[in-house]
């Protein structure tokens, strides 16, 4: 397509009516937010933005139907993290076709810069995304999460499930743990992320 | 470079003007002309590189008069080489506005005696790209006027981006710089701090002011306070991995960084996204032009005082965070482009999202021109401040916005279509003084045609893929990698391989919100890249800024800052 070039007008006439159009402009805005309820502020934080589905927060690992996680310590995670901020140690199963498990697992979530490729990469869906982003710690220590911990965080009652692949492994299906027994305690199924 | 040809480039037959009048110029000082990719790279014997330079500026053919950067390189490994004969390359890449043509001008400097004679004479934009790289790789300009550390600090001992540089060393810097430039002990005149931690900077830079009265006498620029080297971390990181660190270049526009760079790999592979991840990349980017123009323009304001349009115009971005939190789960570091296409498709109410979006951008973008354009409190801040001339923006190296405001009608979507910005119908803006003035009103309908491009583009929105299937650059669907052996080995090898491009260098460009975003990348065909350069818009800008200063009044230095939209993440990188 040609190229269109437009000379932008800087001769436009001023005066003082732009300054009370201004004025009207801004009291009509502040009573849309007042009584219109057109505010876009929240009132954080007794009030919550609402993340979507796909949101980034802190990791969660999942686990097998029988509780233990399902991570096979592959190290893919760790390998392809940005931020090398993923530790892990591995130990081994009895069973034939599992074989390694994670015997640690932690996330610098200091370091972390929530890009989610721990997610893209890992072949076994053990590694999904929460959507909480308010994780405070007094100590740095206390923000180096480990295995059990991301393996079932009451946090997750509050904000569900956020980043993680689009398909299920559906031969070996997965649970996360604190989303059953949110439902089992409390009666609550939790908004899952829409798949486009 | 083993890429490099003594013959013309193949393709063509015929050689381009460039290579064929340094050719017949310097004869023998010429030492070798590539094109890879459709870059022309030209090598030059150290004693011809500023005459070269010279010449593809002045001659009329070619007419080089935009410079674009300047940078080292480190070819410690190079076994071609005995000696280290060459060990420092020394890369400059220019473009005419006039012929829409790109060239790479390299000359080399041996490890002994880094020395390269400086380009300050002929190009006003090469000061502080010298600085750099002296700084960074201790490449000597001769004849610089002010050879300093520019992006480390004083205390820094070594060259942090030579291969052979050690690292994980830290360096204290116990006594800051007080005093950026000499002041006479019987001057009356006042030195001013404006900044590193000023709320009119926009960032962390600094700014000294030598004051007369109200007026600027002479000033001083420092940089570099949120320098992390992010060029050096790229060395030693795989193509994809470089993603999440582009988002925190330009972190108003994090988008644009990140579609940039993927395009930018993609020209290394030879490769082409899928129309419909182009597509969505392109209306994501004018949604983050629109936001970086929001903030560019909301901000300037709020430094004169305005603080309505500020929070008038936010909630459009506002608006633009949430369609870019629903697409890949984070407002700002978005990391949503894979080399070859996207992280995922879109959600399923896309369209209607940035409907939505584009109805609540057309009413603040309405709402604020009808308080600021004719506002004559707001104009007569704004008019005849921090003019800057055509040749002197081209000089300098300024792009995008600002070098329109100055009259220049470059606009890489319209000059150099990338990701079929040559489908959509829409207009270049320019101005014709080149103050604030005049940048504000380019801004302000570069959002409008921005709106235009995003509508269009969503009517034609293509179905289909979001990521190309090449296995040996997209990771396998993950419902392949559950179930089948091939896909799951495939997908072992791309994560912990990479992508491994083919030897050579390109230099991939986009239209960032700030101006030509450009990255320059070399590849030894390893998973890592041998060096990545990004040629950062608002750096050639905020250059200009010392000089644009000097003799006006300190109210207006803040008018002019906010308006050239400096952006701290990329001018420090």
């Amino acid at each position: 397509m040609a190229t269109r070039v437009v000379t932008v007008d800087r001769n436009l006439r001023t005066g003082p009516m732009p300054i009370v159009r201004g004025m009207a402009l801004t009291f009509k805005n502040m009573l849309a937010t007042w009584f219109g309820g057109k505010a876009s502020t929240v009132q954080f934080p007794e009030e919550k933005r609402k993340t979507s589905g796909r949101y980034r927060g802190v990791h969660i690992l999942t686990q097998r139907m029988d509780g233990t996680p399902k991570c096979v310590a592959c190290y893919m995670c760790a390998t392809v993290c940005p931020a090398e901020c993923i530790y892990i140690e591995s130990g081994e199963r009895p069973e034939k076709d599992i074989e390694k498990y994670p015997t640690r697992f932690e996330i610098d979530l200091l370091r972390c810069v929530y890009c989610g490729f721990c997610v893209d990469a890992c072949p076994e869906e053990a590694i999904v995304m929460s959507r909480e982003n308010d994780l405070v710690g007094t100590t740095r220590a206390e923000l180096i999460i480990d295995r059990d911990r991301l393996m079932d965080r009451n946090k997750l009652i509050e904000h569900g499930p956020g980043y993680r692949p689009e398909e299920h492994d559906v031969r070996r299906p997965v649970r996360i743990a604190a989303l059953e027994r949110l439902r089992k305690e409390h009666g609550i199924v939790p908004g899952m992320p829409q798949r486009g | 470079m083993a890429s490099a040809t003594q013959e013309p480039p193949a393709a063509s037959g015929v050689e381009a003007p460039a290579a064929r009048v340094l050719r017949a110029e310097l004869g023998p000082q010429l030492r070798s002309v590539a094109d890879f990719r459709g870059d022309l790279a030209i090598t030059v014997e150290r004693d011809a590189w500023v005459r070269a330079a010279s010449l593809l500026r002045d001659h009329p053919q070619l007419d080089f008069k935009l410079f674009l950067d300047l940078c080292g390189v480190d070819q410690l490994d190079d076994d071609t080489d005995e000696g280290l004969r060459d060990r420092y390359e020394v890369v400059l890449h220019l473009y005419s506005v006039t012929h829409k043509h790109h060239v790479r001008l390299k000359t080399t400097a041996p490890e002994a005696a880094p020395d390269v004679p400086t380009l300050t004479g002929v190009y006003k934009g090469a000061n502080w790209f010298e600085r750099e790289a002296w700084d960074l790789y201790g490449i000597r300009f001769t004849g610089h006027p002010k050879l300093e550390r520019l992006l480390t600090h004083d205390a820094f001992v070594g060259h942090p981006m030579r291969k052979d540089y050690p690292v994980g060393q830290r360096h204290v810097l116990k006594s800051p710089k007080v005093q950026l430039m000499d002041v006479p002990a019987d001057s009356e005149h006042l030195l001013v701090n404006i900044g590193p931690s000023h709320p009119a900077m926009h960032g962390t830079f600094r700014v000294q002011a030598l004051m007369d009265g109200e007026t600027i006498a002479a000033c001083e620029a420092e940089i570099g306070y949120m320098h992390r080297n992010f060029e050096k971390m790229a060395e030693v990181r795989t193509y994809w991995q470089i993603i999440p660190y582009t988002d925190r270049l330009n972190y108003c526009s994090s988008f644009m960084n990140g579609h940039g760079w993927a395009l930018a790999v993609e020209k290394l592979l030879g490769i082409q996204a899928p129309p419909r991840a182009e597509a969505v990349r392109v209306i994501l980017s004018e949604f983050s032009r629109i936001m970086d123009h929001i903030i560019a323009i909301g901000t300037n304001v709020v430094d004169l005082g305005a603080i309505t349009p500020f929070f008038v115009m936010f909630r459009a971005r506002e608006d633009i965070y949430e369609l870019l939190d629903a697409c890949c789960g984070a407002r700002l570091t978005v990391s949503y482009v894979r080399i070859g296409g996207l992280a995922q498709d879109v959600p399923e109410d896309f369209e209607a999202r940035c409907r939505r979006v584009m109805k609540s951008v057309q009413e603040v973008v309405d709402q604020a021109d009808g308080l600021l354009t004719r506002n004559p409190i707001f104009t007569s801040r704004f008019k005849d401040v921090g003019a800057m001339g055509k040749d002197e923006a081209l000089s300098w190296g300024w792009v995008g916005p600002c070098l329109r405001g100055s009259g220049v009608a470059y606009d890489v979507r319209k000059d150099h279509p990338y990701s079929g910005y040559e489908q959509y119908d829409f207009d270049v803006p320019v101005g014709t003084v080149g103050d604030c003035y005049d940048r504000y009103l380019v801004r302000m309908e570069e959002m409008r045609q921005s709106l235009r491009i995003i509508d269009q583009a969503l009517r034609k929105l293509p179905s289909g893929p979001v990521i190309v299937d090449d296995k040996k650059v997209a990771l396998p669907p993950k419902s392949e990698v559950y179930s089948n052996i091939e896909a799951l080995m495939n997908h072992f090898k791309l994560v912990y391989d990479g992508i491994l491009p083919p030897p050579g260098e390109v230099y991939g460009y986009t239209e960032g919100a700030n101006g030509e975003l450009g990255y320059y990348i070399v590849s030894r065909g390893a998973k890592h890249p041998w060096r990545v350069k990004v040629r950062p818009p608002c750096f050639n800008i905020y250059q200009a800024f010392p000089s644009m200063i000097t003799g006006a009044l300190l109210a207006d230095a803040v008018a002019i800052i906010g308006g050239l939209n400096v952006i701290a993440g990329e001018l420090d990188r």
